[in-house]
Formats: structure tokens, C-alpha cells, sequence
């Protein structure tokens, strides 16, 4: 007697970018009728494994199987004909249309709306997702909006659906739903890969678990056979870091250590303070729940948080870029501010590197712009925070990715502000330009800045960190600075 | 040294280039090239009356609506309504001079132009307000805004403005007093020309040199990081870089009617707004660099009618030059585009990686 | 007012709206699927120029068909550029209306010499339809019109079914409102987009053979006089329904028209007023509507999600 072939395996699956390597012989198998989560930290690999999963990125090297037979998934089309649908964390929805709309769009048959609309009432009734056909999307609830992406799945005979962190943006009671709904569905013969953070969720659902952690598969089991702790351990890792990332953190991390003892006796003072902060979305939903942290002088505070989790609003309100809803936050005049999506929020790629590091204050500035002083300005802090140009006048946009974030740096650092906030301050650069940001934030902390930092590599958080908190679903608490209990406590919200 | 370089040889490549294009054009259609273009040459650079009666006032209107529409560029504001602000800046400046006591003599003329690019700012200033108050995209709101100035000079030509024998649809000569001085006797070169040019190299220096005019920059070039970074109120300097747009064209508007017909009519002008489109693309958004597109343009058209006259070429001919010129730089534009994403591409890090990051952040 | 020249007064409005309404609802078509084409003037000049050229050959109702062809030749052009490079489509647009009025111009002269002579080309005949015709003061206006009017009434209906009844509609509203979730159903949002303002400019082709075939009878330079910008505004007022943009094209068909009666009924009125007017009630119909019919989210966005 044979097993049947595995509904969707995928071996030895290998995926770069750059010098980034995302997936690296990671391999996952996936039952017909079962629930499969499939776990890591941020950047661990997950969503680039499902996007090659649902055709939108192709693989490197691997093979990838369906029902025993070779596959290769061209596009999101050709997944969605061969029954896989991928119900992202952003909806590909038009909000201007009606449900029935979105669902009949990009078929292949005559428009039937009628047809479309019983369709709808049909699969709603058998898998228990109440949803109204002639409403429009934007007039829909999130929860709403998630149902009907599923809805939409379904009704192209979806059979292997790949659900990215669903729960993320439900309320409680949404989220219990759609966990039973999935169990009915995987009982029914379909097959569910939910890819999650939260541990208790997914033991409470799921059949098996298939964890990653840094593009490798490191364990697959049931879940019987597991608990929070085991996977939370398989997930963080022990000290077997093996890339070459390990030794630049092994190696900064003990000049943390150092400098961190010399730097933290004498300033103590309160730069930073925030008061029963809370900060709802443009939908109403709270995405911070009465925060209350305070940054001193000469300490660099490392934020921990899985995707989501309200970090972007927090270092936003701490930066001065975003106003609390409720509570206080005591900021000083003057807060740097380097954020994640740099050629978004940070930089003028077309401008000059002078016009960059001028446009600090621009919206203060009178009368006419000393350029000669501020090329002299900009030479000496290129030389100054080693950022590698021809000249002080090239476009930003002729600068590598390191260059271009130490330049942010050195701008947000220069006038010594009392407080620099950094956001995944090392995302898409080399090992090189990595240790020189690290490098450059502690000089901050050393000369008595109070440096808030997060980064979605936890291992890269600790490295800096004096102090470290986590946030979790939109609570923030003060945690011990080890990976262990760091790694847990943004996997668990804080209520427990 | 090298930007002062770039300024002249910009446009004096774009120049031979839609030369070529003309030729090209007179080949295809069958007229005889060399003949056609000693024409257009005479008619536009062939003396120097020509040149100052000709090429550089028919260049003034399109220096003017070109850093009209180069400064809106600028400010990421897609202004085409040059051509609706610049009848309303002629329209004003008439009625003003109507009513302005001719003892002020060139005080009054100059009084004259402010209101042309005052009432230019204020129409700018309802699509600007359209704009940033009620979102309504600029380019449908100025488009509705161009035909509404021109209905407007209309009804002015036919009623409170019209010449006193209430014939023609014009309004009455403007005083002696108030016209704009000529600058070489016994040509038609006048005092706007001038004040053009002063214009495109003030408006240069404020835009490089003036911290409004680097807010100005920075916002058109990505308002994210402008206002992230810069503290800038973006959509403030978005209303002013629209008002000053407007202005400049109202000016351009008012200096015609001082300086060339000394009169208002409906049909004014032929098109500078359109025109000055591809005057300011070729000028690269640069005010300076605008001159030399202006006199580019301001040639073909001042040639055309002598081709058209000596060589029976169409003077339309010069329109499908233009929209070429336009269509090509657009088309440089995106071959450019390409060779920036394959340098990055060199350097590490996939134009799709960062498409990826950029998808993948929140809005 | 006397009911002949109410009769009069409607009849010049529908005349006058059926240009702006063909050429509106190619516009609406190329507007839904997230492209303005501010170049429909050059459409529109393109078809009258080719519809004059081709009825002195073929006669006026094949060279109806050679107008719309023509204005989907110009916007083939608008298609690479504005679609196929990415350019900014407003500039392109821009760009194709000068393109459109200067090669009509250079074309005409080419081709019936430089003189330009007033040339006269067959026009095509009003139908009447039997006993409807006769209707007091409404009859003439609705019932006795030239083909392209019939053609342009029965468009309304068709491009609401297209837009809201067919696959490739629904297409064409998704990429409109969000090209990224277009791309995502397995949509080319590029062919969408391509097919959408080809549309479009075979209406703009269209308006312009209406011009010359059916009302002028003859071409001259520039003689669509800005009637492309005219659609974008009836776009706008019409709210980007087809119904909406028939009824917005006959508000400014009455508005020209209101000369006409004027003259009529000996009024000295300053007719500029009323011409005006829809104008500024477009603005304002923008400025104050929100909901359901407003522009396409996406429309004019140059960096849209490619596909």
C-alpha cells in the first residue's frame, strides 16, 4: 500500500535577491484536507515560499509538485487554474464595485450577475461566510472584505488556498469564525496553508506545522506533537546561526555590550516620554492601546514587533510624524527620523546629495539658501559618516543603497538631535553598509542621543539594543533583552 | 560652466533636431526641402529687423506660458491651463488700461501688467483651490477653466470692452502712454522681451537659490519625503507654486496686449498655452533653458509663415514638428528610465525587489 | 416663444450635441478604464478631415466608417506613448491634439493645393422616421436627424450594457478604479487600457466625419474648435455614466444652440454667458459631488501596476 501523493510538495526551493538569499532549500509538503501552518519570524522566508507558491515569484532552483506530478506555476493565473488561491494581507479588491462584481472579474465566461449573485448565496450558505452580493466593497467591514476574498477563491473551485496572517486584521470574534471556518473547509477535502505569528491561534487550528527560519526548513511535525514552547524554539533558533549575517551581529553585539556599560551610568536624563499613548487608524481600528514608554539620553531602546503588530504608528508618534489620538507624547524639538521606505519618505532620488541633506528643516527656512556653506556642510558629513560619491552635487539617486542610508543618517544626526528614531535601518544593504549603520547609531547613543530603534530582524534588534520592547497587537511592554524571551513576548500579546 | 553649456546647446539641438524633423516632413510630403527651409530661414533669422520684429516676438507669449507651465511641472502641479490665465491677464490688462490715467506714463504701463498677472494668479488660484480643497484634478478644472476665459474675452470684446464704433469684436487701442516702450526703433522688439528674460533668470534663481523655490522643488520631486523629512506644508507650496504659475501667464497675457496688438481680442492667442507645453519639456523644466526653447519655437513659427508665403509649404507643418518634439522627448524620457533600472540592476537589488518593498509597505 | 422656433431651438441642440455626445462617449469609455486622452481633439479633427477626403470618393456614409478609422489612428499613436512607454498621458495628450491639427492642416493643402478651396463634400441625408417626425416642436428634433445622430442615441444604451453587463466592461471599471486588484484577477490591464481608448478615439473619428458629414459639408482648419476639451467636460458633468454624458451633452448642445434662438427671436443677449455656463457648472458639480459617480480612482496614473 502506497500513500497518496502529497497534494503540494516543494523541494530544495531556493530564491535570491541581490546578495539576499530569501529561501534556501527549504522545502514544505501539504496533505489534501489538512489544515498546514507554516511559521518563521519576519524574513524567515514565508512569504516568499507562498509567492512561488501562487506564481507571483519564480524559484531559483527546486521543484515544486502537485499531486505527485512536476509543476511549474507560471503566474497567478495559471496557480488559480490549477485550484491554488492566495488571499493576500493587502486585498486585491475594487472598492468601487459590488461584491458580485468583484467575484464575476477576470472571468473567462459571459457576465452573468444574476448567475454571479445566486453563486455567491450558494457558497455563502455552504461555507457558513454570510456575505451580500450587491454591496458595495468599500461600504464592506475588513472582516467583510476578508470573507469576500475567500468567497472569491471558492468560486474558482479553489482547492489548496493560501491564507497570509488572515487574522491579523480581524477583531476577536471575526478571527474565531474564520478558524472554524477553515477547519471545515480542510475537513470538507479542501486544503488550507495558513501563514501565521500567533502560536496559540495556530495550534488551535492547525493539523501540521512546517517552521522556517532563515529560508531553511527546520521542522515539520503535527500538531499534536507540539507546543508553543517547541515551536517558538524551533522558530528563534539556538545559537546555530551560521551566515555570515551571525558574524557581523556576533562581533557588533559585543562592542554593544561594552559601550552599553560605559554609556549608561552617567545620562539618565528623559528625553522621550509617552503617556497612556493610543493611536486609532483611519478606520477607527486601534492600532496602539495605551502605551507608555520613556527613552533616556545616551541609551539606544530596540523595538521588537511581528508585522503589524503597531510599530509603525509607535515610531511615528515617537519621530513627531504622526499626533496620538489619546494620551501624551513628550518629545524633544528637535527628533531625527530615518523610516523604513527611504526613497518614499526619506530621500529626493532626482535631487542632489546637498539638496538632501539641505531639505532638513526646509519648511523653516527663509530667505536664500547659503548653498556654497551647505556644500562644505555636506562634504564634511559625507566624509564624516563615510558616505561614498563622486561629489557632493551627484543625484542621490547615482548612490548604492548604503550610501544613500547613511546619508539619511548622518542628516538626521546632524545638529545633534536629542532623539533619532530608526526604522529597519539596515533593510535591502550589504554586510558592509550593515556594520557601518550599527556603527553609527551607537556614536549617536555614545554622544548622549536617546536612539530608538526597530528592525524586523530580531537578532538585529538585540544586537543594538540597551533596552528592548516588544509590541503586540497595539500593547507595548519593557521585556529582559534576551532572544528567548524577546522572540515569545512578540509572539504572545500582552496579556498574558 | 557646464549647466550654462547645457542651456544653450539643449535647445539648440532640440532646434536642429525638429529642423531635421521639418526636412523630413517636406520630403515626405513632397515639397522641396532646401527651398522650403531658406524660407523658413529668411522668415525667421534672415535680417536682423526679422529676428527682433519676428522670432523673439513671437518667442515673448511662449517664454512667458512656457516657465508658467515649467514652474506648475516643477511643483508636480499639471497646469494646461496657461493658455485660459493668459487671456484673463490680457483681458484685465486691458480693462485696467482703459480706466488708468495716461500721466502716470511707464508707471502706469507697469500697473498695467500687474494686473495682467494678478487676474492670471487669481484664475489659477480657483483650480489650485479646486485642487487642494476639493481634490478635482487640475487638468479637467483647467481645461474647463481655459474655455470659460476664453468665452469671458469674448463677451468683454462684445460688450464693456468693445471699440467704441461697436463694429468689430475688439476692444479700443491702448494709449500710447501705457504701451510697452520699443526697445530698438523700427522694429516691433519691445520692453516685454526683455522683462521676459528677466523672468526666466529670476524665476531660475528663485527656484535654485530661495528656500520657497527649493520647497517648491523638493515637493514636486516627491512630496513624501518633503513633507516627512522637509516639514514641508506641501499642499501650501502647491497652491503658490499654482497661483505664481497663473501669474506668470497673465503676465505673458498683458505684455501682448501692451507690447504687440495694443489691443484686446478673442482669438489673441494662437494657442501659446498648448504651445508652451513643448517649450517648457524641451527646456527641461529649466527656466533659463526655457529662452532658448522659447526662441526655437518662436522661430518656427515666425519662419513658417514666410515658408508658407515662398515656398507654399502649410504653416500647420510647424504644429506636427512640435507635437514631434513633444512625442520624442516623452519617448527619451522612458529610454532613459530604462537605463537608470538596468544601472540599478548592475548595483544589486532588482527593480521587482524594490516594486516588492514598495508593495509590500503600507500606504 | 413661438413653438417653430422652440422647434428651431431643440433641433440646432441636438444637432450641436451629437459630435460633442460621440465623442463623449468614446472619452467615458477611455476615462473608465483609468486613461484621460486630452488628445480627442486630434481625433476629431482627424475624422474630419478623412471623412471629407473620403466621401469626394466613396460617399458620405463609407466615409463615416474611414472618420472613425482615422480616429483610431491617432490614437494608436497616443496608445505607445501614453500606454506602451508610460509616458505622462496629459502632456501625450496634449501633444496629439497639435499633432491632430497640424498634419489635417498640412494634409488638407497637400492634398487640394494650397489655395485651400472651400471644398464641398456629399452630405449625408436626414431620415425621418414616418409619423414620429411630425410631432409638434419635438418631432423635428428627435425624428428627423442625419444618421450619425440615431447612431450616437443607440450608443448610450450599448456602451451601459459594454460597461456594465460584459466581462470586458467590468474589466475596463476594475483597471479604472484599481488597476493592482485588475492584475491580480488575471487581467491584461495594458490591452484593457489600449482597447478602451482605441474606442475612444474611433468616437473621437467619429464626432469629426459628424462634423463635416452631417452638419458643415465642407472642411476648414481647425474646425472642431475645441470640441474634444468640450467632451472631457461633458465626461465630467455627465459623471462618467453614459447616461449621465448624454444628458450633460445635450445641457451643452442647448448652450450653443442658444444662439441660434437667440438671433431668432431678435434677443440681443450676450450668448458668451450661456456658453460659459455649463462650464461652470461642470466645476461646480465636481467641486460639490462625492459618492458613487465620480472620477475613476486610477485615472490619469501614470504608474500604474504594469500587465
Amino acid at each position: 500500500m502506497s500513500a497518496p501523493a502529497p497534494r503540494l510538495a516543494l523541494v530544495g526551493i531556493r530564491r535570491q535577491y541581490g546578495p539576499v538569499i530569501a529561501l534556501d532549500a527549504a522545502s514544505l509538503t501539504v496533505q489534501r484536507g489538512e489544515v498546514h501552518a507554516l511559521l518563521g519570524e519576519n524574513g524567515a522566508g514565508k512569504s516568499t515560499m507562498m509567492k512561488i507558491v501562487f506564481g507571483l515569484e519564480q524559484p531559483d532552483a527546486g521543484t515544486i509538485h502537485i499531486d505527485g506530478d512536476s509543476a511549474h506555476i507560471r503566474s497567478p493565473r495559471h496557480a488559480m487554474r490549477q485550484g491554488i488561491s492566495m488571499v493576500q494581507q493587502h486585498f486585491a479588491l475594487v472598492d468601487a464595485l459590488t461584491v458580485a462584481e468583484n467575484v464575476a472579474l477576470g472571468g473567462t465566461a459571459r457576465l452573468d450577475l444574476d448567475a454571479t449573485r445566486a453563486h455567491i448565496r450558494e457558497l455563502s450558505a455552504a461555507s457558513g461566510l454570510p456575505i451580500d452580493p450587491d454591496a458595495r466593497v468599500r461600504d464592506l467591514t475588513v472582516g467583510a472584505q476578508q470573507r469576500l476574498e475567500i468567497i472569491k477563491a471558492l468560486s474558482r473551485d479553489t482547492t489548496i488556498l493560501i491564507l497570509d496572517e488572515p487574522t491579523a486584521v480581524l477583531a476577536p470574534q471575526e478571527a474565531r469564525e474564520l478558524l472554524t471556518w477553515m477547519r471545515r473547509f480542510a475537513t470538507n477535502g479542501g486544503t488550507v496553508i495558513l501563514v501565521a505569528h500567533k502560536l496559540r491561534e495556530v495550534l488551535s487550528v492547525a493539523d501540521r506545522i512546517t517552521v522556517l527560519r532563515k529560508g531553511r526548513t527546520v521542522f515539520t511535525g503535527h500538531a499534536r506533537d507540539t507546543t508553543e514552547s517547541s515551536l517558538a524554539d524551533a522558530m528563534l533558533g539556538g545559537p546555530d546561526m551560521s551566515s555570515a549575517d551571525a558574524r557581523v551581529i556576533g562581533a557588533t553585539r559585543a562592542h554593544s555590550r561594552q559601550a552599553g556599560h560605559s554609556s549608561s551610568s552617567a545620562k539618565t536624563r528623559d528625553v522621550l516620554v509617552l503617556t497612556g499613548v493610543g493611536v486609532d487608524d483611519a478606520q477607527g481600528v486601534q492600532r496602539l492601546r495605551d502605551v507608555n514608554v520613556t527613552v533616556r539620553a545616551g541609551e539606544i531602546v530596540g523595538v521588537a514587533a511581528v508585522e503589524g503588530a503597531g510599530q509603525q504608528e509607535l515610531l511615528r508618534v515617537m519621530a513627531g510624524r504622526t499626533t496620538p489620538t489619546r494620551g501624551t507624547a513628550t518629545l524633544p524639538s528637535d527628533v531625527g527620523f530615518a523610516p523604513e521606505d527611504r526613497h518614499r519618505d526619506a530621500i529626493v532620488l532626482d535631487a542632489t546629495i546637498t539638496e538632501n541633506v539641505a531639505l532638513k528643516g526646509a519648511g523653516r527656512r527663509h530667505g536664500i539658501i547659503p548653498w556654497s556653506a551647505l556644500r562644505d556642510a555636506t562634504r564634511t558629513l559625507m566624509r564624516l559618516r563615510d558616505v561614498r560619491a563622486g561629489d557632493a552635487q551627484a543625484a542621490v539617486r547615482t548612490l548604492s543603497g548604503g550610501n544613500q542610508q547613511k546619508l539619511v543618517l548622518g542628516r538626521e544626526l546632524s545638529g545633534s538631535p536629542e532623539a533619532l528614531v530608526v526604522e529597519s535601518p539596515t533593510r535591502g544593504l550589504d554586510i558592509r553598509a550593515t556594520a557601518d549603520v550599527h556603527a553609527a547609531l551607537r556614536a549617536a547613543r555614545d554622544q548622549g542621543t536617546a536612539v530608538i530603534v526597530y528592525s524586523s530582524d530580531l537578532d538585529e534588534v538585540l544586537a543594538l539594543a540597551d533596552r528592548v520592547i516588544v509590541v503586540a497587537e497595539g500593547h507595548v511592554r519593557e521585556v529582559a533583552a534576551d532572544r528567548d524571551t524577546v522572540g515569545r513576548a512578540m509572539l504572545a500579546p500582552a496579556d498574558r | 560652466m557646464m549647466r550654462i553649456a547645457r542651456m544653450v546647446l539643449d535647445p539648440l539641438l532640440a532646434g536642429i533636431l525638429s529642423l531635421l524633423m521639418l526636412a523630413a516632413l517636406l520630403v515626405v510630403s513632397g515639397y522641396p526641402v532646401a527651398e522650403s527651409l531658406t524660407a523658413l530661414w529668411r522668415g525667421a533669422f534672415g535680417s536682423w529687423s526679422v529676428i527682433a520684429s519676428g522670432t523673439l516676438v513671437r518667442a515673448t507669449p511662449l517664454l512667458f506660458a512656457g516657465l508658467a507651465i515649467a514652474v506648475a511641472f516643477r511643483a508636480g502641479i499639471l497646469n494646461i491651463g496657461a493658455e485660459g490665465q493668459l487671456l484673463i491677464g490680457a483681458a484685465a490688462a486691458t480693462a485696467v488700461a482703459m480706466i488708468m490715467p495716461t500721466s502716470l506714463g511707464l508707471a502706469g504701463a507697469l500697473l498695467v501688467l500687474l494686473a495682467g498677472g494678478l487676474a492670471g494668479g487669481a484664475w489659477a488660484a480657483v483650480a489650485a483651490l479646486l485642487r487642494v480643497r476639493f481634490g478635482v484634478l487640475e487638468v479637467i478644472s483647467t481645461i474647463m477653466l481655459n474655455v470659460i476665459a476664453l468665452n469671458i474675452t469674448g463677451l468683454l470684446v462684445r460688450g464693456p470692452l468693445q471699440e467704441p464704433t461697436r463694429i468689430f469684436p475688439q476692444s479700443a487701442l491702448i494709449d500710447q502712454a501705457l504701451r510697452l516702450p520699443r526697445l530698438i526703433p523700427g522694429t516691433r522688439l519691445h520692453l516685454g522681451v526683455a522683462l521676459a528674460v528677466c523672468c526666466a533668470l529670476g524665476l531660475a534663481w528663485f527656484l535654485r537659490y530661495t528656500a520657497p523655490g527649493f520647497r517648491l522643488r523638493m515637493t514636486g520631486s516627491n512630496a513624501a519625503a518633503a513633507a516627512s523629512a522637509g516639514g514641508i506644508d506641501v499642499r501650501r507650496v502647491m497652491f503658490s507654486a499654482f497661483v505664481m504659475s497663473g501669474a506668470l501667464a497673465g503676465l505673458g497675457g498683458a505684455v501682448e496686449v501692451t507690447g504687440v496688438t495694443y489691443a484686446l481680442y478673442e482669438n489673441l492667442s494662437p494657442g501659446y498655452g498648448y504651445t508652451a507645453i513643448a517649450v517648457a519639456l524641451l527646456a527641461r523644466l529649466n527656466p533659463a533653458s526655457a529662452i532658448g526653447a522659447a526662441v526655437v519655437f518662436g522661430s518656427l513659427e515666425a519662419g513658417a509663415s514666410a515658408m508658407q508665403r515662398d515656398a507654399q509649404v502649410p504653416a500647420g507643418l510647424v504644429g506636427v514638428v512640435e507635437a514631434c518634439v513633444i512625442l520624442m522627448l516623452l519617448a527619451s524620457e522612458w529610454i532613459g528610465a530604462k537605463v537608470q533600472g538596468m544601472r540599478s540592476l548592475n548595483r544589486g537589488g532588482t527593480p521587482h525587489d524594490q516594486v516588492l518593498e514598495a508593495s509590500s509597505s503600507p500606504a | 416663444m413661438s413653438s417653430p422656433a422652440l422647434a428651431d431651438f431643440l433641433d440646432a441642440s441636438v444637432r450641436s450635441a451629437t459630435p460633442l455626445l460621440l465623442a463623449a462617449l468614446g472619452e467615458t469609455v477611455a476615462e473608465r478604464s483609468g486613461v484621460i486622452n486630452v488628445g480627442i481633439e486630434g481625433t476629431i479633427i482627424a475624422g474630419c478631415l478623412a471623412g471629407l477626403v473620403a466621401a469626394t470618393v466613396v460617399g458620405p456614409n463609407a466615409a463615416l466608417l474611414a472618420a472613425g478609422i482615422a480616429g483610431i489612428g491617432i490614437a494608436l499613436i497616443f496608445v505607445v506613448v501614453a500606454i506602451g512607454l508610460a509616458a505622462d498621458q496629459i502632456i501625450t495628450g496634449t501633444a496629439i491634439t497639435m499633432l491632430g491639427l497640424g498634419l489635417t492642416s498640412t494634409l488638407y493643402r497637400v492634398i487640394y493645393g494650397d489655395g485651400g478651396a472651400a471644398l464641398s463634400a456629399p452630405t449625408l441625408s436626414v431620415i425621418g422616421i414616418p409619423l414620429l417626425q411630425d410631432i409638434p416642436v419635438v418631432g423635428r428634433a428627435l425624428f428627423r436627424q442625419p444618421l450619425p445622430t440615431y447612431l450616437a442615441e443607440l450608443m448610450v444604451p450599448a456602451i451601459w450594457y459594454w460597461l456594465h453587463r460584459t466581462q470586458s466592461g467590468l474589466a475596463i471599471r476594475a483597471t479604472g478604479e484599481n488597476p493592482g486588484a485588475s492584475l491580480a484577477s488575471g487581467i491584461s490591464t495594458r490591452r484593457v487600457q489600449t482597447t478602451a481608448v482605441l474606442f475612444g478615439g474611433m468616437c473621437g473619428g467619429l464626432a469629426g466625419g459628424t462634423l463635416v458629414l452631417a452638419q458643415v459639408g465642407t472642411f476648414t482648419e481647425g474646425m472642431s474648435a475645441g470640441r474634444g476639451f468640450v467632451a472631457i467636460a461633458i465626461v465630467a458633468l455627465g459623471r462618467w455614466h453614459p447616461v449621465g454624458v448624454a444628458m450633460a451633452a445635450l445641457v451643452f448642445g442647448m448652450a450653443s444652440a442658444l444662439q441660434f434662438l437667440f438671433q431668432a427671436l431678435n434677443l440681443n443677449l450676450p450668448y458668451q454667458i450661456f456658453l460659459a455656463l455649463p462650464y461652470l457648472l461642470t466645476l461646480l458639480a465636481l467641486a460639490l459631488t462625492r459618492g458613487v459617480y465620480r472620477a475613476p480612482a486610477a485615472l490619469g496614473a501614470r504608474k500604474a501596476v504594469r500587465g
